[in-house]
């Protein structure tokens, strides 16, 4: 395994997984296990290379698990990879197309952005961040797009303000895009959502709902899309923007929260006290 | 070859003993001194000290109690015991064995039909199979058969006397089995031992499918579960986890590039049904899957330790009764809720669990309400259950399976208020490999359909257990898995004849 850090908290790993590498699509994810004891958590393929046997995948730190992996160093092994999972993106040739990743949510929508490209669409890509820091990809979204907007909600960086202004800037200085991808946290998906609901621009989304075993077995992942229940690790994990209930998959990802927020700090607390890196 | 069989059928006819030689009798008490010994039970957890752990709720017998067990046997010159047993195992041949102690033979003699005797003799539905046919039950209780069984499992592992049974000349060629659970083991275990190169390909990141997933610690120890795996692992097999076939590689694949000349496909059944009512997808609403995969499989009950967490609420209500039901609401018990309910549209003589599962739940403490149907679940306004909404029902006609159809009463709804809910109401077929391999014919329900030898629609594929049958047994796998081995052997051997035939004549064709 090869690491890089990419911003503060974001790290690009580098994984040796031949048979997932030689399977895998855009919008495909693997399913992680770092530690013995660890849980299992969904990460989206960024990249692979066939020929090497190697995934991409890019990590945010946020729990103890995401920290586990973000701090393994290079050699190390995680305990488990299994995919590619999910199906994969649409791709085809829709015209113009709005490639939108706002946070970490730019790691899943750059290699449907590479693949959209290749199909022959003309994209038009929007990424955002809290500040310049947490920007990732900026070099790797430039190449893959006929043009690139930047925004960050404090200005530090590109444009200040949200993925949604641009867009909204978009449509109306370029006129209707034929399609458009958003991927990153569900309160700025839902924001997507609404703003090409009313002008019908087909959108679509990836969820990241609490899931577990990947296969359609657990049902953790069901959200409801067109007043259908839906699992998304096998259905999905992308749907069409204006049939997902935002609302219900929010609380729904609240679920584990506490326990979360408690594994979480029980690890920090163990490993600051035992840990000696920073002496 | 035909007039000897002409001549067999025939004397099969005079006497149906005449194929098998008379059992020779080996217990010494007289068959109504063994009628005067009433059948022994298992040590078992105290019900109150079980529900504040996950560990095993029967201690099964010593050496001591199978002993004594075994000379309730009458030794049956017709056991219908072991007609019973889907894989027909020699129960009268493992009973006197036990009897005279070599525990080594017993074992051995259950394995020659089962090699899962220690997973069996705890989840098997005995009192549905053997002990329902057992002579001695005519009168009294019938004989602990499973418990029996368990022990010779559990002696021989604590003894470590286990040795592999002998494996024949390798014959070179290879069978892909996709799935660990009980029946994807026992066909690795079966054509190994024929001399077949066996591999599992197993999605999760251990081997043991729902024997690891599904089924709790308390009934069936993931030791068990491990130690069982072992011994297949010890005749050669291979298992690979962390493939999904159908994702990471197909089943064409396995038959083609990579050289597999059949493929058993044990997927199982563990695709979770909700019920389509209103509130489903509120937090604190699992499937039972979920519930138990996050105990059994991630150990969620051992958070933070293990770092997959469950949360249960004060109040537990499942819905459901089956045994999956039966082990989400004991399961649910041990997580510390001040109520653990069970909710089942009908009553307790039309539930699918087996009787001694419901008979442990309810010295848990575990609240039955029958005859009761959920109808929504509401949420309070962060999307968390707070209620389930239900109506009563009365038995009517009895249904196609001869099961009394529930009926809802009219007026007769009422709110049970909790904070989470359990929906255990049944599993469908995981449907990953049905959709990726082209040809391979499925039921309405997605299940894959096979002849009574276990083929599908497609030649050197093979399948069994939930995956064909929907829900069934443990039992039931391991009897679909040796059907199948059978046929994936001759299957296998036909492909070896036509090969080395083909051989011969082009090899007197290369010689003239």
């Amino acid at each position: 395994m090869k690491t890089e850090i990419l911003a503060p908290t974001i790290t690009k790993l580098t994984v040796e997984a031949p048979l997932v590498a030689r399977k895998r699509k855009a919008g495909n994810f693997v399913i992680v296990r770092a530690t013995p004891n660890g849980e299992r958590i969904p990460l989206t393929i960024v990249d692979s290379d066939p020929d090497k046997g190697t995934i991409v995948i890019i990590v945010q730190a946020i729990g103890k698990t995401t920290h586990i992996i973000t701090e393994m160093m290079e050699g190390e092994f995680l305990m488990d990879v299994v995919g590619p999972l999910g199906e994969p993106t649409p791709v085809s040739d829709f015209g113009t197309v709005v490639c939108i990743g706002g946070g970490v949510g730019t790691a899943v929508i750059y290699p449907i952005a590479k693949a959209l490209k290749e199909a022959g669409n003309r994209v038009v890509s929007i990424i955002g961040a809290r500040n310049r820091d947490l920007v990732i990809l900026e070099d790797e979204m430039a190449a893959v797009s006929d043009e690139l907007i930047v925004t960050t909600d404090d200005g530090s960086h590109g444009k200040k303000g949200f993925v949604t202004d641009a867009l909204q800037e978009v449509i109306t200085g370029q006129g209707k895009p034929d399609a458009v991808y958003a991927i990153g946290p569900l309160p700025m998906m839902r924001a997507v959502a609404n703003v090409t609901r009313e002008p019908e621009i087909r959108t679509w989304v990836s969820l990241n709902p609490i899931m577990m075993d990947g296969t359609g077995m657990c049902g953790a992942c069901r959200v409801t899309v067109g007043n259908e229940m839906k699992f998304a690790c096998v259905d999905g994990p992308e749907f069409d923007a204006h049939e997902v209930n935002f609302d219900e998959l929010i609380a729904r990802n609240r679920t584990y929260a506490g326990p979360e927020q408690e594994a979480f700090s029980a690890w920090k607390n163990r490993t600051e006290t035992t840990d000696c890196k920073h002496l | 070859m035909s007039g000897n069989g002409q001549q067999k059928k025939e004397a099969d006819k005079k006497s149906p003993d005449a194929k098998a030689p008379k059992r020779q009798k080996v217990i010494a008490l007289k068959p109504k001194e063994r009628m005067k010994i009433p059948r022994h039970l298992p040590n078992e957890q105290d019900p109150m000290e079980r529900i504040t752990n996950f560990c095993e709720v029967s201690n099964g017998f010593n050496i001591d109690k199978a002993i004594a067990e075994a000379n309730r046997c009458l030794e049956c010159n017709d056991p219908v015991c072991m007609k019973a047993c889907p894989v027909n195992v020699d129960i009268p041949a493992f009973i006197q064995l036990l009897y005279q102690g070599d525990y080594a033979g017993a074992i051995r003699k259950i394995r020659e039909s089962n090699y899962l005797p220690a997973i069996c003799g705890r989840v098997c539905p005995q009192e549905n199979l053997c002990e329902n046919s057992c002579i001695v039950g005519k009168k009294l209780e019938p004989l602990a058969i499973g418990k029996m069984e368990r022990f010779l499992a559990d002696y021989e592992a604590n003894n470590g006397t286990f040795t592999p049974p002998p494996v024949a000349a390798p014959k070179g060629q290879k069978v892909a089995v996709v799935g660990s659970g009980p029946g994807g083991l026992t066909v690795a275990a079966e054509l190994a031992q024929m001399g077949y190169g066996v591999t599992i390909f197993e999605a999760l990141h251990e081997a043991g499918g729902v024997l690891k997933y599904g089924i709790p610690e308390f009934r069936l120890p993931k030791k068990i579960v491990d130690e069982e795996v072992e011994r297949v692992k010890a005749l050669g097999v291979k298992i690979e986890t962390n493939v999904i076939i159908g994702r990471t590689l197909t089943i064409d694949e396995l038959l083609g590039e990579m050289g597999y000349g059949a493929v058993y496909i044990g997927t199982g059944a563990g695709s979770p049904r909700f019920l389509n009512i209103p509130g489903e997808n509120l937090s604190g609403v699992y499937s039972a899957s979920e519930l138990l995969t996050r105990i059994n499989l991630m150990k969620a009950y051992k958070f933070p330790e293990f770092d997959t967490p469950m949360k249960i609420g004060r109040k537990v209500v499942v819905l459901g009764g089956g045994d999956v039901a039966m082990d989400a609401v004991r399961t649910s018990k041990r997580l510390g809720p001040e109520k653990a309910l069970l909710l089942y549209r009908r009553s307790r003589e039309e539930m699918p669990a087996r009787l001694e599962e419901v008979h442990h739940a309810e010295e848990e403490g575990i609240e039955f309400h029958f005859l009761t149907n959920p109808l929504a679940i509401h949420g309070d306004e962060n999307g968390w259950v707070k209620a389930i909404e239900c109506q009563k029902m009365r038995l009517g006609e009895p249904d196609e399976k001869g099961r009394r159809r529930p009926i809802p009463i009219e007026g007769s709804n009422f709110t049970i208020e909790t904070d989470t809910v359990v929906v255990a109401i049944g599993q469908s077929p995981n449907p990953i490999v049905q959709q990726t391999t082209p040809g391979l014919e499925t039921t309405k329900w997605g299940t894959i359909v096979v002849d009574e030898s276990g083929a599908t629609s497609r030649p050197g594929i093979y399948a069994g257990g939930d995956i064909s049958r929907g829900g069934a047994t443990v039992i039931q796998a391991v009897a679909d898995g040796k059907s199948a081995s059978r046929s994936i052997d001759a299957y296998l051997t036909k492909i070896r004849s036509e090969k080395a035939g083909s051989e011969k004549s082009a090899s007197k064709q290369s010689a003239t």
